[in-house]
């Protein structure tokens, strides 16, 4: 078994930390819905605050070097990560079916990356 | 004693994949199996032009292929004393010689794992050509044109995408198949169009993918006998690769479809084409296929005496049933073409016209050129061709474009005659973006 992100791209970077409209109502329930279905193969997972709250790190000249925070996300882009789940599948065209499910798959991109397991690498 | 060899070698390419599909099942890993086979091909090619062929080639190719797997497999066992190592070890032990069915359907296996839509294409047909042609790594670098070492790396990060994403083993279930099997064929027509868009300055092995996408058209028609598309594919391909004789001069230049040699057109070939043809259109009458549409419409040139002689009314209308199957703007163009021998050209130019999208597509832009001359808008038709000239393109086009050109220059021609080789309907994916890794094409360092 592998575990898959499947991590949600969105245009417009939404808050679904405000149900304010109906349109949001309606997918809050549809991803209610999803998180029933996938229960059996969900490992984890969490919606994100808007790019609005974020902040980005890096640290100027490598490890131990000067701490530089800027607003917002990395790079100005048109879609932004709004949130993830962690699903735990046989195969990717399993994390993939899933993927498809999420409700921003069918508005915006759901990208399925495969999960570094360290444990086996190390064994 | 060349042309034994020859067979030889075709023989070990046939069964050689055939075996291939099984060991990459067996063990698990694509990068041992494929090794396994290497090594187990180079021997047969060895001692059978010594011994002579055995009674059954594949079952020596098949133990060879796995003592030499197992060899590996134990090598690595006890280096890191990997428990997949010793479970595919025990099973290569224990494993029956595979009956045909077994081998049918590890061989959908392999060609719809090369053909994983979560691979680029370009993964595609690299993985498609080493592991279902049986070409060396250098042997594929050099039919798509990049440095065997580039071709090493892209099939290692295939290989490794396969085995880290988890990309499964395994035929589509028939939910999934109708799409799936799209993106095999669509993978097999770009690979046959990259072979048969190559002049005669080109490597033979590159010329020889057209050889080797009809093959995996065949492989695919002989594993889903009951679907039309895969009948329509291999009838397509046979079809358009019946004129490849005619379709170059000794310089290399292109010789468009109308004043082609006809003579020079390989008849047998057509022969297959047809047959193949006519039982794709009984299994798609319900349900028209846009590879067997396709057929139909090179079937028309094919068949036709002289160009003068086509029935474009019969490919107006199967393009008009294409346009409803694949409403796409390069499939419109191609239509209008044709229309154009119908209805003259100034009908052809109004639907052309209408066409959104291709204005920078070079069948587009020169097919645009050679109607307006066609049409005796001659400052018009300068214009144009100089636009499609300033596009990327091969030199062979480009030579024909300007002696088109020329042509037009003095003021009274009216019978320039348009290419009617159709545009590839999957243009837009092809070639793909290479940018993500150097494309040496030997001419620098």
């Amino acid at each position: 078994m592998t575990q898959y992100a499947a991590l949600i791209y969105e245009q417009g970077d939404p808050d679904w930390s405000t149900l304010d409209t109906p349109e949001k109502q309606q997918t809050m329930a549809e991803y209610g819905a999803f998180g029933a279905t996938v229960a059996a193969v969900m490992r984890g997972g969490a919606a994100l605050y808007p790019t609005t709250t974020a902040t980005t790190v890096s640290v100027r000249g490598g490890k131990g070097g000067e701490v530089v925070t800027t607003d917002g996300p990395f790079a100005e882009t048109k879609e932004v990560l709004t949130g993830f789940y962690l699903f735990e599948c046989a195969d990717l065209d399993e994390a993939v079916s899933w993927a498809a499910q999420i409700p921003a798959a069918w508005t915006g991109r759901v990208e399925v990356r495969p999960v570094i397991d360290f444990g086996a690498l190390a064994g | 004693m060349a042309s034994e060899y020859a067979a030889l070698d075709r023989l070990v390419r046939v069964e050689g994949p055939r075996v291939l599909a099984t060991l990459v099942r067996t063990t698990g890993s694509w990068q041992l199996a494929e090794d396994a086979v290497q090594d187990a091909v180079v021997r047969a090619l060895e001692v059978w032009s010594r011994d002579g062929v055995p009674p059954e080639p594949r079952a020596w190719l098949t133990l060879t292929a796995r003592r030499r797997a197992i060899d590996l497999l134990r090598r690595e066992a006890a280096r890191g004393g990997k428990e997949a190592a010793a479970a595919a070890l025990a099973e290569l032990l224990d494993a029956p010689l595979p009956d045909q069915s077994v081998v049918r359907d590890d061989l959908l296996r392999l060609l719809f794992t090369c053909c994983h839509p979560a691979l680029p294409l370009e993964a595609q047909t690299a993985l498609a050509l080493r592991t279902l042609c049986g070409l060396t790594t250098g042997e594929v670098a050099r039919a798509l044109v990049v440095s065997e070492a580039t071709m090493a790396k892209r099939l290692t990060r295939a290989r490794r995408k396969i085995t880290i994403a988890g990309i499964p083993y395994r035929a589509p279930e028939a939910r999934d198949l109708p799409d799936r099997l799209r993106g095999v064929m669509v993978t097999i027509y770009l690979l046959f169009n990259e072979g048969y868009h190559t002049s005669t300055g080109d490597d033979p092995l590159r010329r020889a993918l057209t050889d080797q996408a009809v093959r995996l058209a065949e492989m695919l028609r002989d594993l889903l006998p009951d679907r039309p598309g895969p009948l329509g594919l291999a009838a397509l391909l046979h079809l358009i690769d019946a004129r490849r004789p005619a379709r170059l001069t000794v310089d290399g230049d292109l010789v468009r479809l109308a004043d082609q040699d006809r003579s020079q057109w390989n008849r047998a070939e057509i022969e297959t084409g047809l047959r193949l043809l006519g039982t794709a259109l009984r299994r798609s009458a319900e349900q028209p296929d846009p590879y067997v549409v396709q057929a139909a419409i090179a079937a028309c040139h094919d068949l036709a005496p002289t160009w003068a002689q086509t029935n474009w009314a019969a490919i107006v209308s199967w393009y008009d049933v294409l346009l409803r199957l694949e409403p796409t703007p390069v499939v419109r163009l191609n239509g209008a073409v044709a229309l154009a021998e119908l209805r003259g050209p100034d009908a052809a130019l109004v639907e052309l016209e209408t066409i959104d999208g291709l204005t920078d597509y070079l069948p587009w832009v020169a097919a645009r050129a050679q109607l307006l001359a066609r049409a005796g808008r001659n400052r018009e038709a300068q214009e144009a061709y100089a636009a499609a000239l300033s596009l990327p393109s091969n030199d062979a086009t480009r030579r024909e474009l300007a002696r088109q050109l020329a042509e037009l220059m003095p003021p009274v021609h009216t019978n320039v005659a348009v290419d009617h080789e159709p545009a590839c309907i999957h243009a837009e994916r092809w070639p793909p973006d290479r940018s993500g890794e150097s494309a040496n094409h030997g001419t620098s360092a």
